[in-house]
């Protein structure tokens, strides 16, 4: 499942999606992330997996947002330390 | 007190229903869904994969109460009680807080299985049109999630701005879509997605002398616009069906089919039941999964 949670802020609308058909549970994602975006759960289907959760999916305006890369050098702590590649975001 | 003869515009109508064909004392797998959303608190009861009975009425002040009030009215006078019931799934934004829950499933889940069922195994997007938000869901022909869109947008594109609309403006919510229809021309939607601006916006339209119709057309309008652009993204596959209260807004329907060149499926079920059906199909799942793991 391709989870996509958004916001929109000034620059316009943004999202960070979850292949979690490829998510593994190995939490890597979990433990790099600075703003706590991400749990390891049991999703709908009973698998554990990686997911937003829903206090955080409120804020990811204010949380994920400033992580957006401005430059050339930055990559994200959680695309760098997902092995699977099952993040992405939209910007 | 003068502020009691004011109708309440936005009370939309309440709903139960009971399956006559259905003999649930001869039933063997009973489950029940409850979603307990922000603006509505619905309940349903399978019997062995049959809709036997729903209720659907508003959300009160709080969710234990919204979910066993919603559980009371769908059991009414059908001779079955809780404990007839082998296995509760709990769903919506107060699916935690469902006191006679077995489990809890996110309402993303539960609005794909339930329009798999209420609309068929054809159906491939599923726009949810809640109370407090709106969600875009593609779903295997099962009513499996492949994928899911939401974000965090304000109230303007859902049940409760629908509410505040039909309350500033006096006309029945009802009678909103229709009435947003009622236009020779269609204005430019509001512009505000945020119902507090909207509803500024729209006071001001008012003042200008614009009549009921052409702000309502304006404000249905903006809200399909709001939604076409989370449909977009994920990309419309059909067949194509909306969930929610605002699936029974014509004004925001066709303007959203004309606006994605798509037309949405016509509902068998009241719509707003989609998340509970979901859940209690879950629900009787589970039960065969537990049943099949003693059987050994
Ligand atoms: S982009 Fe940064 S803040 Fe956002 S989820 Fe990844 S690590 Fe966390
Ligand atoms: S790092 Fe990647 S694989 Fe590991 S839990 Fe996070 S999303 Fe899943």
């Amino acid at each position: 499942m391709r989870a996509n949670y958004g916001y929109t802020d000034g620059s316009g609308e943004w999202y960070i999606t979850i292949d979690t058909n490829k998510c593994d549970g190995c939490r890597k994602c979990e433990e790099v992330c600075p703003e706590g975006c991400f749990a390891i759960e049991v999703d709908d289907y009973d698998d554990e997996v990686a997911m937003i959760t829903e206090v955080q999916r409120k804020k990811i305006k204010y949380s994920c947002g400033p992580c957006k890369p401005v430059g050339e050098e930055h990559v994200e702590p959680c695309h760098e330390a997902c092995p699977h590649g099952a993040i992405e975001h939209s910007w | 007190m003068a502020e009691e003869e004011r109708p309440e515009y936005w009370r939309w109508p309440e709903s139960r229903w009971t399956n006559p064909d259905v003999d649930w004392k001869a039933g063997d797998i009973i489950t029940a869904g409850v979603d307990v959303g922000s603006v509505s608190s619905q309940a349903a009861i399978m019997v062995d994969g049959q809709l036997f009975a729903y209720s659907n009425m508003r959300t009160g002040s709080n969710s234990p109460d919204s979910a066993t009030n919603a559980m009371d009215w769908a059991l009414k006078d059908t001779g079955m009680t809780l404990d007839d019931i082998h296995y509760v799934v709990g769903t919506g934004y107060g699916r935690v807080n469902v006191p006679f829950s077995n489990r809890a499933i996110t309402e993303i889940a539960c609005h794909a299985r339930g329009g798999n069922f209420m609309y068929g195994p054809t159906v491939r997007t599923i726009l949810d049109m809640g109370g407090q938000d709106c969600k875009a869901i593609r779903c295997d022909e099962r009513g499996k999630v492949d994928e899911f869109l939401m974000n965090d947008k304000c109230a303007a594109g859902t049940g409760r701005g629908m509410e505040v609309f039909a309350d500033l403006l006096s006309v029945p919510i009802q009678d909103v879509g229709d009435m947003s229809l009622d236009v020779e021309e269609e204005p430019e939607p509001v512009s505000s997605t945020c119902v507090v601006f909207a509803k500024t916006e729209a006071t001001g339209l008012l003042r200008e002398g614009w009549p009921k119709e052409k702000v309502l057309a304006a404000y249905c309008s903006a809200m399909a616009h709001r939604v076409v652009t989370l449909l977009e993204r994920l990309g419309v596959e059909e067949d194509f069906a909306i969930t929610g209260g605002i699936a029974k807004n014509k004004g925001v329907v066709s303007r959203l089919e004309a606006e994605l060149g798509i037309t949405t499926l016509e509902p068998r079920y009241d719509t707003q039941i989609a998340g509970a059906v979901g859940a209690a199909l879950f629900a009787e799942a589970l039960v065969k999964k537990q049943r099949k793991q003693a059987g050994g």
